[in-house]
């Protein structure tokens, strides 16, 4: 089942389209990872799915019915852009939040107690936000998005900001919470988070989606026939290869005595080819040149 | 719970926590009786110094009058000196605060020697003894004529009536004693109060509006609640924070006052304000302040409250919904001055035609603004203490002004949940608009 599934979403401002009728699926389970430069529609759609504004036409679904008001209940929204009541106390303001999101002041204040114990925050409960670093706002900000449990959780750029550590324990985070059974979007310029976290993703260009599916199809379909031959020599070995595959390169050594050679070839596969050259060369590595997400994205945006 | 009751509760909790909460509840009622007590303090400890002024008297009509209250008179020879002579021998003399110069009657005439008086004085004399011997002259010239015409002062000074009307008002029941002063001291004071607790607890949900604006926060709660829910609960507990604010303010004020009168500083400040003749003083002031014991007593007061608050409420609901939309409609608070003024003007006319719609509390401008809902809360407030006003035109004037706050309400939410996710470009008023009419 999809966690969201949207039909011909659009939205239209006075002077500029943010989205043209859009479908989109995001696969329960999944983590999908939404991907486009700025001004690309992304957050027009998250505030769709948030609820936040309605769509000019089409509609949304969510976990297979029409998404009605109450579903906010199930969702966990962290915006790009961070904010808390700056003079409230943390504690306060956790409560306050969790309790807008239908928990009852117990459950909120025990749920909590378990997180700030795991994350070792128990003395920031009575400071005040302002007194925090940012690093540390953007954690509170993190506990209180998924701590209502939702099935849905949408994370804008939740990295930004965070020291490699945090980051870590953010991402470690996201992960136990995929794994619970929860649907994660993930909304980030990031690439190698994407290529780290998501299953899915969907690039959105000009309010235009130009690319949507599992990571592993859309590498698979972006695949464009190049290899890459390590091999050990004290200089370029002049190979001889079949006709049906092309050198492309054969001369550049990334130390002394090792070269790397580049070839391309739409028909033959890899195992064909080393067949091949292995004989010629001492060989350290051959592998298939898989384009990156962030090649994908570059590639397909300037399209 | 409900989310609606949680942000109005969070909106009451902080602000009532606040320091500045508590400060003002303490400070404000301190004010408020120092504002009443003062003026009496210093009305009746005041001493003018006893003035000395130098007399010329051409006319002789003031003869015989040695002093004018505490301040006294000498007498030149009007032979041997004249205006100028008598001026100079004040100059000379550090004893003498003035010269008084009355000129020479020319046939009889008493207008043209008052006409031609002069009070010439070294420093500040004090408009107060001018004014006592302005008195003093027109008595005496209005007896000088009396004369003239034949007519003895002493059969005038006998037949000279004091009249005391005592002011009724029927009601339903038979009659009661009203005071005029008392009801437009109540009158204005509501209307004050309106006038100030609406721009201070709308400028509230204004600043509230726009930090959750500038903080970005408000994105997280409307993805928890509706925007309009976020609005009105901030609007109630707002609201809640002023009640409980004015419920103090009283409170305080009442100890504060009971305790100043029972020192006795406010009786002999009304009774200075309710007498004008010296002499009688002390018997008029006793049947002022019995006066208004007495009407205070008159007042429907349980009513006057309800009526107070329903319009202190009606009148901030419906002001503080269109601050809230300009809060949302701006950045920061520098920007928020071009809205503001439209919303800054009804009030403020409505409290300078204050005192005119006191002296006709049924008249037409009165009864007009007490209709209309921008400034019925303190129109209606004026009319009330004075009596009068017809039951339909308390109907008509509530249910406008009901009206009139679910309008600014609605048209506030339409600005509202547009204006907060609107960052970065300034709102004029054709946004505005547009916003309110965007599906």
């Amino acid at each position: 089942m999809n966690a969201i599934q949207s039909f011909g979403v659009d939205k239209k401002y006075e002077n500029h389209v943010a989205l043209h009728p859009l479908d989109i699926s995001i696969p329960e389970g999944s983590i999908f990872g939404l991907l486009g430069p700025n001004g690309a529609g992304k957050t027009t759609l998250l505030r769709i799915v948030n609820q936040i504004i309605a769509p000019d036409t089409g509609y949304i679904e969510f976990y297979g019915q029409n998404i009605r008001s109450e579903d906010r209940r199930w969702i966990g929204y962290l915006p790009e852009e961070r904010g808390l009541y700056k003079k409230m106390k943390v504690g306060e303001q956790a409560m306050y939040l969790a309790q807008l999101k239908g928990l009852s002041r117990n459950e909120a204040r025990s749920r909590l107690h378990v997180w700030f114990k795991k994350w070792n925050l128990e003395t920031w409960w009575d400071k005040k936000i302002e007194d925090l670093s940012k690093g540390m706002a953007q954690k509170i900000q993190f506990i209180t998005t998924v701590l209502h449990e939702p099935k849905l959780l949408i994370f804008d750029e939740p990295f930004s900001g965070l020291d490699p550590v945090n980051a870590a324990l953010i991402r470690d985070e996201i992960l136990r919470i995929r794994d619970d059974g929860a649907t994660i979007v993930l909304s980030t310029h990031r690439m190698e988070s994407v290529e780290e976290l998501c299953s899915h993703i969907a690039l959105l260009n000009n309010g235009e989606k130009i690319l949507d599916g599992s990571v592993n199809d859309i590498k698979e379909s972006h695949r464009d026939g190049n290899f890459r031959l390590i091999y050990r020599s004290d200089k370029a070995i002049n190979l001889s290869i079949p006709n049906e595959v092309h050198l492309v390169q054969n001369n550049a050594d990334i130390k002394k005595g090792v070269f790397i050679a580049e070839l391309q070839s739409q028909k033959q596969s890899a195992s064909q080819i080393i067949k091949n050259l292995s004989s010629q060369v001492d060989t350290i590595s051959f592998e298939e040149i898989i384009p990156s997400i962030n090649d994908i994205f570059i590639k397909s945006v300037k399209k | 719970m409900n989310p609606f009751i949680i942000i109005a509760l969070r909106e009451f909790t902080t602000r009532v926590k606040n320091k500045t909460f508590l400060l003002m509840s303490i400070i404000g009622p301190i004010a408020i009786g120092a504002l009443l007590v003062v003026p009496a303090l210093i009305a009746s400890n005041v001493d003018e110094d006893p003035k000395k002024l130098l007399v010329v008297d051409n006319s002789y009509l003031l003869v015989g009058t040695e002093k004018i209250s505490k301040h006294s008179f000498q007498y030149l020879n009007p032979d041997e000196f004249d205006e100028e002579s008598a001026i100079s021998a004040v100059r000379d003399k550090e004893t003498y605060d003035g010269l008084l110069f009355l000129p020479p009657s020319i046939n009889g005439d008493p207008d043209f020697i008052l006409r031609n008086t002069r009070l010439y004085s070294k420093g500040d004399i004090g408009m107060e003894l001018t004014r006592e011997i302005e008195r003093r002259l027109g008595k005496l010239a209005t007896e000088e004529k009396f004369k003239i015409n034949g007519v003895d002062p002493a059969i005038v000074k006998n037949s000279a009536t004091t009249v005391n009307i005592k002011n009724l008002d029927l009601t339903e029941e038979g009659s009661e004693t009203s005071s005029l002063p008392l009801k437009m001291a109540i009158g204005f004071g509501a209307s004050f109060f309106i006038y100030m607790f609406t721009f201070l607890y709308s400028a509230q949900i204004m600043r509230g509006v726009i930090e959750e604006k500038t903080s970005r926060i408000v994105e997280v709660i409307i993805t928890s609640v509706k925007p309009i829910q976020l609005l009105l609960g901030k609007i109630i507990g707002i609201a809640g924070v002023g009640l409980l604010q004015f419920i103090i303010l009283i409170a305080f004020s009442t100890i504060i006052y009971s305790i100043a009168g029972s020192f006795g500083l406010i009786g002999s400040d009304i009774s200075q304000i309710a007498s004008e003749d010296l002499v009688i003083q002390n018997v008029k002031s006793q049947t002022a302040v019995s006066e208004v014991i007495e009407s205070l007593k008159n007042f429907n007061i349980p009513k006057l409250i309800g009526f107070f608050i329903f319009y202190f409420l009606g009148g901030y609901l419906l002001y503080g919904a269109l601050f809230a939309a300009v809060g949302a409609a701006v950045d920061a608070e520098a920007d928020t001055q071009q809205f503001m003024i439209p919303l800054t003007i009804p009030l403020l006319l409505t409290l300078m035609l204050g005192g005119q719609m006191m002296q006709e509390p049924n008249g037409t401008l009165a009864t007009w603004l007490s209709f209309i809902p921008f400034s019925s809360p303190m129109a209606m407030m004026i009319r009330l203490p004075f009596g009068g006003v017809e039951t339909w035109e308390i109907l008509l004037s509530i249910s406008l002004l009901i009206l009139g706050f679910i309008g600014t309400t609605w048209v506030s939410a339409r600005i509202y949940r547009i204006g907060i996710l609107s960052y970065g470009k300034k709102a004029n008023y054709r946004d505005l608009y547009k916003w309110i009419l965007r599906k």
